[in-house]
C-alpha cells in the first residue's frame, strides 16, 4: 500500500508527483469515500435509513459476502480468480446443516474440511499443470453444484440445522449486531496483516505484480498459489456454515452466482483484476457499498431489486472505468 | 496441424505421446461426439427416433448460437459473460415491440444486443478495461433492465414469432437451420475474410498487430457487437419457442455452457486461434451428454460433476500443446 507511492514520488517532479499521488489515493480509498457518502446522502434524504436496525441490517447481511470477499481478495491480488466460491458457499451450508445432526464441531469442521479440499485441488490444478485459474474454477463451479445437488437430493431436501450451539452462532447477539459480524470483522483483521506484515502476503503481490521475476527472485510461485486458493476455499465454505446457522438450514439455491457478486465487491474496492495491487480495507468497503445501494434501493420504495442490479451494474462499470484512467494517471 | 508435424524431434515415445495429444486436441471433441453417439445407438432405447433427435437439437440450438459469439471473443483473448443477459433483454424488447409486428420487434432486440455488445466492447477496446470485468458489469446491469422492462413472465400470441420458435422447414426446426445458417456464416467470416484474419491476428499478438497498422480496437469493438447480436438471436428464438418472455431466468448461466463449448472444442483462452465447427461440436457434446445421463436415469447432479471433468481435462489436453 506504501511502497509505491513512497519509491515513485520523489522522482517525478512536483506537480506530477502530486497528480499521482491523488490518483493512488483515489484507487486505493474510493470505494470508501464513494460509501461515506452515500451513507451522508442516505442519512439526509431517508428518515429510516440511518437508525440502528437498518445499520445492523446491512452490516449482518454484508458480513457473509465479506468473508468469501476476503479470500476473493487474496485470490486476485495473486494474479488469478476464483469462481468456485457461491458453490463452495452453498456447499458448505448444506454440509454444516446435515452435519448439525452430530454436534456443532462436526458441523462446523465439515464445511470446512470439504471446501477446503475443494479449493485445495484446484490450488494444485492451477500451480502444477499451469491451467488458467478461470477454467479451472469454472469446472469447480459445476463440479460443486453438482456435488451439493447430489448430497441434498438435486436440492429437494433443506436440511435443518439440528443442533442450539452451531445455531446460536449464526444468530446469537453482541450489541445489536450477530457473531458473524464480529467473526468477519476478526479474519479481516487477520487478513489484513496477512497481507500487509507477512512474507507470504509480499509473495502474493509479488506473484501478482510479475509472475516470471517473482519465480527468479525466489518467490514459492506454486506453494503460495495453492495456499491462496485453499484459503478461499475455506472461507467459502465457513461463509456457508454461518449462514446455515442464521438462517437454521441448508438452504439450496441461495449463493447461486455469488462469485460475480464477490468479485464486483473487490474490484470496487481497488483491487485490480490484473493482480498487484489492491487491499482488504477497500474490499470490506466495497461489499458494505453493495450493501448501501440496496439498503437506498429499498428505501426509496417502489422500486424493485431489478433497479439494484442497474444501478450496481452501472456503478461497477463507473468504477472501472475510473480505475482505468487513474491508473493511466499514474503511469504518465 | 502445420506446426504439429515440425515439432516432436525427440525420442519416438514422445514422439508418439505429444502426436495423441495433438490429435486428441484436433479431433477430440469429434471422437467423444461419435464415441457417445455410438453408445446411444447401442444401449439407449429410442434415441434415434426422430422426435428425440428433433428435441435434442432444438434444445441445443440457442447455446450453439451463443458459442459463436463466445468463440470469437475468446480467440481476441477476451470473454463476454454478458451473453444471458442479453438474451434476456432481447427477450423483454421483442415482446415491448410486438406491437409493431414480429419482424420490426426482432430488429429492435437484436438492435439492443448491438448496442450491449457495443457497450461491451467499447470498454474493453477504447477504455482498456479488462473484458472479464466490463462483461460483469453488463451481465448485471442488463439482467436489471430486461427485468425493469419487463418484470414478470409475459405470454404472447403473435402467430409470426410463435412460428419462428415452433415452425419447420423440409422436417427440420427453423431454430435449427437458423444456428446451422449462423455457423457456416460465422466460419466463412473467420476462414475467408480480412476481419477474420485480423481477430486472430489481434488474439495472437495485440501489440504485434496494432504495429502493422491493423484497427485493433475498431475489430475488437465489432467482435462484441457481433457477439451481442448473436446473443439476442438467441434471446428470440428462446423467447419463440416458450411462446413467452421470461426475462428473469432466460439465459442464466449460459455463458457458463458457451465458454464451456468453445474450451471443450479445443480453443485456447490465450486466444489467436478459432476452431467454430469444433466449438459447435462442443455445444453438442455437452448437449448428447446431460441427455446420456437423464435417459440412463442419472441425475442432473451428475451431468454437471461430469460437465466439469470434461472441461478439465480438454483444457489439460489443449495445455500440452500451448508451450511456444
Amino acid at each position: 500500500m506504501t511502497t509505491d507511492t513512497t519509491v515513485i514520488a520523489p522522482e517525478s517532479g512536483n506537480g506530477a508527483a502530486r497528480k499521482e499521488r491523488i490518483s493512488h489515493l483515489i484507487q486505493q480509498h474510493g470505494a470508501l469515500m464513494v460509501l461515506f457518502a452515500l451513507i451522508v446522502v442516505g442519512t439526509f434524504g431517508f428518515d429510516s435509513f440511518a437508525t440502528p436496525e437498518n445499520a445492523a441490517s446491512v452490516v449482518v447481511a454484508s458480513s457473509f459476502t465479506a468473508i468469501i470477499a476476503i479470500g476473493m481478495t487474496f485470490v486476485i491480488i495473486s494474479g488469478g480468480i476464483d469462481l468456485s466460491v457461491g458453490s463452495l458457499f452453498v456447499l458448505g451450508g448444506v454440509l454444516a446443516a446435515w452435519g448439525s445432526q452430530y454436534g456443532a464441531v462436526v458441523a462446523l469442521l465439515l464445511p470446512l474440511l470439504a471446501c477446503g479440499a475443494v479449493g485445495l485441488a484446484q490450488g494444485l490444478l492451477i500451480a502444477r499443470t499451469g491451467m488458467a485459474p478461470f477454467i479451472v474454477t469454472l469446472a469447480g463451479l459445476l463440479g460443486v453444484r453438482g456435488l451439493m445437488l447430489a448430497i441434498s437430493d438435486e436440492g429437494a431436501t433443506t436440511y435443518l440445522v439440528r443442533d442450539r450451539t452451531f445455531a446460536a452462532l449464526g444468530q446469537g447477539e453482541i450489541l445489536g449486531l450477530t457473531y458473524p459480524v464480529y467473526i468477519t470483522i476478526v479474519l479481516a483483521l487477520l487478513g489484513m496483516l496477512l497481507l500487509q506484515r507477512t512474507g507470504f502476503g509480499q509473495n502474493v503481490y509479488a506473484i501478482g505484480g510479475n509472475e516470471q521475476a517473482a519465480a527468479l527472485m525466489g518467490v514459492p510461485v506454486a506453494r503460495t498459489k495453492v495456499y491462496v486458493y485453499l484459503m478461499s476455499g475455506l472461507l467459502a465454505g465457513l461463509a456457508g456454515a454461518l449462514n446455515a446457522a442464521r438462517l437454521s438450514s441448508g438452504v439450496t439455491i441461495l449463493g447461486i452466482g455469488l462469485e460475480l457478486d464477490v468479485i464486483a465487491a473487490v474490484v470496487i474496492g481497488g483491487t485490480l483484476l490484473t493482480g498487484g495491487a489492491g487491499g482488504l480495507t477497500g474490499t470490506i468497503a466495497g461489499v458494505l457499498l453493495l450493501g448501501v445501494i440496496q439498503s437506498l434501493i429499498n428505501q426509496v420504495g417502489n422500486l424493485t431489486s431489478s433497479f439494484q442490479q442497474v444501478v450496481s451494474g452501472a456503478f461497477l462499470a463507473l468504477v472501472v472505468i475510473a480505475q482505468r484512467l487513474l491508473s493511466k494517471a499514474q503511469r504518465l | 496441424m502445420a506446426e504439429a508435424t515440425t515439432a516432436p524431434s525427440g525420442p519416438p515415445g514422445r514422439l508418439d505421446r505429444a502426436r495423441v495429444f495433438i490429435w486428441l486436441q484436433e479431433y477430440g471433441v469429434y471422437a467423444a461426439v461419435l464415441a457417445l453417439l455410438a453408445f446411444n445407438v447401442l444401449f439407449t432405447p429410442h434415441f434415434l427416433d426422430a422426435a428425440n433427435f428433433r428435441t435434442q437439437l432444438v434444445q441445443v440450438a440457442p447455446i450453439v448460437i451463443v458459442s459463436l459469439g463466445m468463440a470469437l471473443v475468446i480467440g481476441t483473448q477476451g470473454i463476454d459473460l454478458s451473453v444471458g443477459s442479453v438474451m434476456a433483454l432481447a427477450a423483454a424488447v421483442v415482446v415491448l415491440y410486438l406491437g409493431y409486428g414480429a419482424w420490426p420487434a426482432i430488429l429492435m432486440a437484436l438492435l439492443a444486443g448491438a448496442v450491449v455488445g457495443a457497450a461491451g466492447g467499447s470498454l474493453v477496446a477504447y477504455v482498456g478495461v479488462q473484458p472479464i470485468v466490463a462483461t460483469l458489469a453488463l451481465l448485471v446491469g442488463v439482467r436489471g433492465i430486461a427485468n425493469v422492462l419487463v418484470p414478470q413472465l409475459k405470454e404472447f400470441r403473435n402467430p409470426d414469432l410463435i412460428a419462428l420458435g415452433s415452425g419447420s422447414l423440409l422436417g427440420l426446426p427453423l431454430v435449427v437451420i437458423i444456428a446451422a445458417a449462423l455457423t457456416v456464416v460465422v466460419t466463412f467470416l473467420v476462414r475467408r475474410t480480412t476481419f477474420g484474419r485480423q481477430v486472430v491476428a489481434i488474439g495472437g499478438n495485440r501489440a504485434a498487430s496494432e504495429l502493422s497498422g491493423l484497427p485493433v480496437k475498431r475489430v475488437l469493438l465489432t467482435v462484441y457487437v457481433i457477439s451481442g447480436v448473436l446473443a439476442a438471436i438467441a434471446g428470440v428464438l428462446a423467447t419463440a419457442r416458450l411462446q413467452a418472455s421470461d426475462p428473469t431466468s432466460l439465459g442464466q448461466f449460459i455463458e457458463l455452457s458457451a465458454i464451456t463449448a468453445v474450451v471443450v472444442g479445443g480453443t485456447p483462452l490465450t486466444g489467436g486461434r478459432i476452431r467454430v465447427l469444433s466449438t459447435v461440436m462442443g455445444a453438442l457434446l455437452m448437449q448428447l451428454l446431460s441427455a446420456t445421463l437423464i435417459k440412463h436415469n442419472l441425475p442432473q447432479s451428475w451431468t454437471q460433476m461430469v460437465q466439469a471433468g470434461i472441461i478439465l481435462a480438454a483444457v489439460y489436453a489443449t495445455r500440452e500443446r500451448g508451450t511456444r
